[in-house]
């Protein structure tokens, strides 16, 4: 059986305001494999960032509020900051959002380099450098990268950097957060491709690939996680959440996909009506049913559990059983 | 000259080699041809979608046609007239009314001072002045923001940050419909919207589009929703226009390299990439730049036919 590297159980990550607790993410559990990209997608606003953010380092007013994320058996949640640093980086490294916009301008690659590796006790003499231009090479970067400044680098090149930066120490579990969206259609392309690649070289234990975009997920993903305002709505196999969803939610989203091949003329896609609950002091019940076409009393009253449909699926919704049933005999009558 | 017949009665804008040179350095001038002899048109009840990486000059292109910008050279004719001769204020104001635009970015659209209905009437006075009439107006704004599926009652008492970025594009949109503009520029509409909001917003600019007669240019980058949008489609690269046409036809039947390598790049579901296959964009990419550095004076500037239709490409490889 394949090593588990990340193990998450019932985690709570709430925020404290002057208003109450923000529950942005609520009692998640789910876990990942070596060898892994897994992809967790979901609107903004869902608690993405605050799970991944908090994998590494909880700031006020993020507080923990219960449950555990397991990396290779440590729990990062009772971890103190000594034993955290050790972890961070070295086993555990995160790719920021928008991070490739937040190069210090007034300094050369190579400085930045230096700074970060020697936050983490890492010594940034020539032979380290003679790995990252290494590194460099694969991902189809010229050492003189090194010597540049950000503002003469594109933004594909950028998150190049910030990829061979990021898994410099071969880190088991690589947190991506939204690396792939403000690039290009061809650099979000390339990007994947060398995801893919650090994680067959080796470079990268697993990646937890976080994205709004489904379509980029079908692409490289191997697990996707479905997540709605702070609950793990469905959790599958990248082909069952892509072609055989079962939580209404997830499937509005795949129908609301535009793809090559569908026009406004001949089939008009559907959105979404509505729009995400405000986290803030949520009460219990589903989280979607103020946007679900199927909801009904119990899905107010009562917060969905957690099934699974089988032993890599499993969703929480109180009427899937139902839905499924009635889309199976609308199928079978056409 | 390449306009396309029997729609000329339908032609609403035409951009004819418009060219922008933006001029960089102190010492050492350095001329950047950020939009390069382009042309296209524009129709009645069409959406043609301007699509290219960040740097080709779509967004460039959108603001000459909004007049933001002065192209450096070649014409835009509105409704036959050239825009560059439109100076005076009145004129300008005319204009405005029938060339609207919705940007990428909805917060920084709106002050975030004032209420939305503080931002209908200051269109009221600075553009429709000649509606006096308080209960006109507001019939008026009501029945635009109706149009766009908000309720007026909802929005209407509201600061821009209590509203989601679905409803201030909308709002957006209601704007350019209040002016009854014949024109609007869409640059990255709904590049900073969720998936489940976006298609409400794309299936709205489709509607008033056709139901309407709007014109309207959308600008993007997202090669699916190009097509699923419009009905022509023009991919820009590098300030040129590479490969022009109905969008099935450019979609289905792409020939330069450049319109290929942005397909091959799409994600899709349904098609998945093959990740052992070795791709390198950057590599196709200075093919296609030393192709055109090489004969930069052998071919003329523009675009060939293809064969049929209105599909046409630039000289290549």
């Amino acid at each position: 059986m394949p090593e588990k590297i990340l193990e998450v159980k019932q985690l709570k990550i709430y925020y404290r305001t002057l208003q109450g607790f923000v529950k942005a993410v609520d009692g998640i559990s789910f876990a990942m494999e070596r060898g892994q990209i897994v992809g967790l997608a979901g609107e903004s606003g869902c608690g993405k960032t605050t799970f991944c953010n908090g994998l590494i380092l909880r700031k006020k007013p993020m507080q923990y509020m219960g449950g555990k994320a397991l990396l290779l058996g440590h729990d990062l949640m009772s971890a103190n900051k000594a034993e955290m640093r050790k972890l961070r980086y070295t086993n555990i490294s995160l790719i920021p959002q928008s991070a490739m916009d937040s190069f210090s301008p007034t300094k050369k690659i190579k400085t930045l380099v230096s700074d970060l590796v020697r936050q983490h006790h890492i010594e940034a003499d020539s032979d380290f450098f003679r790995k990252v231009k290494e590194r460099f090479a694969q991902v189809n970067l010229t050492p003189d990268v090194l010597d540049s400044y950000p503002i003469e680098l594109s933004g594909g090149m950028k998150q190049r950097v910030l990829m061979v930066i990021a898994t410099m120490m071969n880190p088991d579990l690589l947190v991506a957060d939204e690396i792939s969206s403000a690039l290009d259609v061809t650099s979000q392309r390339f990007v994947c491709k060398l995801l893919v690649d650090f994680l067959r070289k080796k470079f990268v234990g697993s990646v937890l690939f976080i994205t709004h975009d489904l379509s980029i997920l079908y692409q490289i993903a191997a697990k996707i996680i479905i997540m709605y305002a702070g609950h793990l709505v469905e959790v599958a196999p990248t082909k069952d959440i892509i072609h055989a969803p079962k939580h209404p939610y997830t499937k509005a989203l795949i129908t609301s996909l535009p793809r090559i091949g569908v026009r406004f003329k001949d089939h008009k896609l559907r959105g979404i009506g509505g729009v995400p609950p405000k986290l803030l002091e949520i009460g219990p019940g589903c989280r979607f049913r103020f946007r679900c076409p199927f909801a009904d009393e119990i899905c107010e009253q009562k917060t969905p559990p957690v099934e699974n449909i089988n032993r890599e699926h499993s969703i929480m919704c109180h009427h899937w059983k139902k839905i499924d049933r009635n889309e199976h005999e609308h199928s079978t009558k056409r | 000259m390449n306009t396309v017949q029997n729609d000329n009665h339908n032609t609403i804008m035409e951009l004819k080699d418009v060219t922008k040179v933006f001029r960089r350095g102190f010492f050492r001038k350095e001329n950047i041809y950020a939009v390069d002899h382009i042309s296209f048109n524009l129709y009645r009840g069409n959406i043609v979608s301007l699509i290219g990486e960040s740097g080709s000059g779509k967004t460039t292109t959108g603001k000459m046609i909004l007049k933001l910008l002065k192209p450096t050279s070649g014409n835009i004719y509105y409704r036959g007239r050239d825009i560059n001769l439109i100076k005076s204020a009145r004129q300008k104001v005319e204009y405005y009314k029938d060339v609207q635009a919705v940007f990428q970015e909805p917060f920084a659209s709106f002050n975030p001072l004032f209420r939305v209905d503080r931002i209908f009437d200051m269109v009221f006075s600075s553009l429709l002045p000649e509606i006096k009439s308080h209960d006109e107006r507001e019939e008026q704004v009501h029945t635009v923001l109706r149009s766009v599926h908000l309720e007026p009652r909802e929005v209407l008492q509201k600061y821009p940050h209590q509203l989601s970025g679905g409803q201030l594009q909308r709002l957006l949109i209601a704007r350019a419909l209040l002016l009854h503009a014949r024109v609007l520029v869409a640059d990255e509409l709904i590049s900073m919207l969720d998936a489940s909001t976006r298609v409400g917003v794309l299936n709205l600019l489709g509607e008033l589009a056709y139901r309407k007669g709007l014109a309207v240019i959308f600008i993007t980058h997202d090669l699916s929703l190009g097509f699923y949008m419009s009905d022509k489609s023009l991919i820009m690269y590098n300030g040129r226009l590479v490969e022009t046409g109905d969008t099935e036809k450019v979609y289905n039947e792409a020939v330069h390299p450049y319109t290929k390598l942005l397909l091959n790049s799409v994600p899709d579901i349904g098609f998945r990439w093959n990740m052992d296959k070795a791709f390198n964009p950057e590599h196709i990419v200075s093919d296609i730049d030393d192709f055109y550095n090489k004969n930069r004076n052998r071919y003329p500037k523009g675009l060939v036919q293809t064969g049929d239709g209105d599909h046409k490409v630039m000289y290549t490889l």
